[in-house]
């Protein structure tokens, strides 16, 4: 750990498995997100990274396992909670890998879709908002700004009032994280939120995310490919393999680890010094 | 000739015409055209006497069918390949249109609400054209009903009509039954039309696309049947009979009215004449018609219009964000349907008779048709197809059994030049005004 501070549990992820008839996707996998922190969940391809996040998220419902989530004080578990509900009662917020946008609606609206729930409220069921009362229009000029706050964060102000499907391929997941940022998460979940950014646009994406962090209090959960953004961001490192957690721990405890090599190297934990000799590691 | 000048020569040259593949899709189209003429246009029954029927044959008429789509397709590939390049279906012709219309919005909507006022005053005006008129604006509440399913939540509906059937009876049931005027019944059918579109919600609210339109398809048929056979509450085939006309502030537009009752053309010193009750019914659905486009612009700016069309986009997102989708669709079910149930009310009124005939599979495709012509969500773009497609079979009249191929043909020219819609442009719900919405 970089810091002196005692981490604070978030998310604690017990024995979940996840079973599709006979396939065993997620297999009894235990870790713990600590507040404030990134936690990246590697691991190479269908090593159940999704998976892991679908529960979260309420997509899927847990074959078994618990998901408590500490929210002010109180525990929530995520596996009982009603699928969208999630995403307000725990604040957890996610992107997709691949990118699921508004696509026929213009930026900005897809930042005030993600405020759905307090404009609602503030709405009335809609009878404030029809004969647009003061109420109303307060709410809705509130998230106006808080859609800019995001849209000047992610570097989209000159697009707002782009159609969403006319970005760019980076610019359509820096709105997606900027939309799920508009929801006011605890947790953000991102799933492979650098998958075909260049190098400059994956350190712009580094320095986000930090940056988010550190001013609003936000605790990351990251499913990444790309090393030099996992190694480079991450606070605590979770690599899973064939459904089961391998590792976790620290970067340079990841990094060293001869489970996890052997894994991306695809093979057995005794031939891992073999090979690396071979390719000259 | 250098490179360069010839690259250029080749620029500016007309691209090539392939042939070969052009004279077999000409072929292909001719010879579909002839085995579909072969039974409709090649056989007909005439009455040899007797009651018995005879079969002639009109080969010569199946191959004239042949040879005008032999041609026809062969001229159309010709051109297309000479001066489009671009691929069927991405046409852009008349774009300009769409795009003229949105900027224009506001000045186009108060000269055509203007000139629908003024309708039934104008020099030329008639009690056909008012009547015209009142048909043309039902169905344009029915399409902008409808358009806030299909357009805005994008789930596609095939069985609209049955809305407009609940309505209609409704007020028919409360006005026999029960005496209601047409103005005391009218929030109760729209709220029992509104009742029905959560009811045909629930069952539907995994399904999107092709299958819900089944569903929906069955639902519409179900309500008819429903209607035509429970002859004892509905008078079946019959229909219901005397459902009276629409008052003004409680003065009714008869001859003679019983004692204590003033009629209109009393109250207002007039002659009486029967077109009164016409121009009041036109007033009546204009307005109706007009609030409910002012509903429809209004929601759509608010959450529960975005969450609409959010959840066309993208349902999966939608549960992420933490937006209920079910409540989601039930709300588009509910005011669209509660918008047909006040648009049979009025239909009830003002044929003052219904039965389940007014309300077969036709009317919903229709008004289907409406939508999807003028451009999914394009509440002027359903104005105008509403106008096509009600007057043009109208007009058409002149040209007797020719009428229906026409109005075909017209179709088939709206889908080939705008294949989204005579007006598919969507406007954002709100700008953050930095710079101009691209496309």
């Amino acid at each position: 750990m970089t810091a002196v501070r005692e981490p604070v549990p978030l998310l604690a992820v017990e024995n979940l498995t996840m079973r599709f008839g006979g396939l065993v996707a997620v297999d009894d996998v235990s870790f713990t997100a600590y507040r404030d922190e990134i936690t990246a969940i590697i691991g190479p391809n269908g090593a159940g990274k999704t998976t892991v996040f679908n529960c979260l998220t309420g997509f899927y419902r847990p074959s078994a396992g618990k998901l408590v989530m500490h929210k002010g004080g109180e525990l929530l578990r995520l596996e009982r909670i009603e699928g969208f509900r999630i995403a307000r009662r725990a604040g957890i917020a996610r992107t997709f890998q691949n990118i699921r946008l508004f696509a026929g609606m213009t930026v900005l609206e897809n930042l005030m879709v993600a405020q759905h729930a307090p404009l609602m409220k503030a709405s009335a069921i809609s009878l404030a908002g029809l004969l647009a009362l003061p109420r109303y229009r307060r709410a809705e000029r509130a998230a106006i700004e808080r859609g800019r706050h995001w849209l000047e964060r992610t570097g989209l102000t000159e697009q707002a009032d782009w159609l969403a499907a006319a970005l760019p391929y980076g610019a359509q997941r820096r709105l997606e994280i900027a939309r799920a940022l508009c929801t006011g998460p605890t947790l953000l979940c991102l799933d492979e939120p650098a998958a075909g950014l260049n190098p400059r646009e994956s350190h712009e994406l580094n320095d986000l995310l930090r940056s988010v962090r550190e001013e609003h209090g936000l605790s990351i959960l990251l499913i990444e490919h790309d090393m030099g953004v996992v190694m480079g961001i991450s606070d605590h490192i979770v690599v899973l393999d064939y459904g089961r957690k391998i590792s976790d721990g620290s970067p340079e405890f990841v990094r060293n680890d001869q489970a996890v090599i052997a894994a991306y190297l695809g093979v057995d934990e005794e031939a891992v010094e073999e090979v690396e000799a071979e390719v000259q590691l | 000739m250098t490179a360069a000048s010839g690259l250029a020569v080749e620029n500016t040259a007309k691209p090539p015409v392939f042939w070969a593949p052009l004279l077999r899709d000409a072929i292909l189209a001719a010879l579909v055209a002839v085995l579909l003429a072969l039974p409709l246009v090649g056989l007909q029954t005439y009455d040899v006497g007797g009651g018995a029927l005879g079969i002639r044959t009109h080969f010569d008429w199946v191959a004239w069918a042949g040879a005008a789509v032999f041609a026809g397709r062969f001229a159309l590939r010709v051109l297309r390949q000479r001066y489009d390049a671009r691929p069927m279906g991405e046409t852009k012709h008349f774009a300009f249109l769409a795009v003229w219309a949105a900027r224009q919005a506001v000045p186009l909507t108060l000269v055509g609400v203007a000139f629908a006022v003024m309708l039934p005053f104008l020099p030329f005006s008639s009690r056909y054209l008012v009547d015209l008129g009142t048909t043309v604006l039902i169905y344009v509440m029915l399409g902008w009903g409808l358009n806030v399913v299909v357009g805005l939540a994008g789930l596609l509906d095939l069985g609209y009509v049955a809305f407009y059937a609940v309505g209609a009876y409704t007020f028919a049931l409360l006005a026999r039954d029960l005496g209601f005027s047409f103005w005391e019944a009218l929030p109760f059918s729209g709220l029992v039309a509104a009742s029905f579109g959560v009811i045909l919600g629930f069952p539907v609210l995994r399904l999107r696309g092709d299958y819900l339109a089944i569903v929906t398809l069955g639902f519409g048929e179900i309500i008819r049947i429903v209607l035509l056979n429970w002859a004892s509450l509905t008078g079946g085939p019959n229909g219901i009979s005397d459902i009276p006309r629409p008052s003004f502030f409680g003065l009714p537009f008869s001859r003679s009215a019983p004692e204590g009752v003033t009629t209109f053309h009393q109250f207002f010193g007039l002659e009486f004449s029967p077109e009164h009750r016409v121009v009041f019914l036109y007033f009546v659905i204009l307005a109706m018609a007009l609030v409910t486009n002012a509903f429809t612009l209004r929601i759509r700016k608010l959450p529960v219009g975005r969450a609409w069309e959010a959840l066309r986009e993208d349902e999966l997102a939608c549960r992420a964000l933490g937006i209920n989708p079910t409540t989601v669709k039930l709300s588009a079910f509910a005011i669209g349907a509660m918008f047909g149930g006040l648009a049979g009310c009025f239909f009830a009124t003002r044929q003052g008779f219904i039965s389940p005939e007014s309300f077969t599979f036709i009317e919903s495709a229709t008004i289907l048709a409406i939508v999807v012509l003028g451009g999914m969500g394009s509440q002027l773009g359903v104005v105008l197809a509403a106008i096509l497609l009600v007057t043009l079979p109208e007009f058409g009249r002149a040209f007797a059994e020719f009428r229906m191929l026409i109005f075909g043909a017209a179709m088939v020219g709206v889908m080939v030049w705008r294949p989204r819609g005579l007006i598919a442009h969507r406007a954002p719900t709100l700008r953050l005004g930095l710079q101009p919405a691209t496309r």
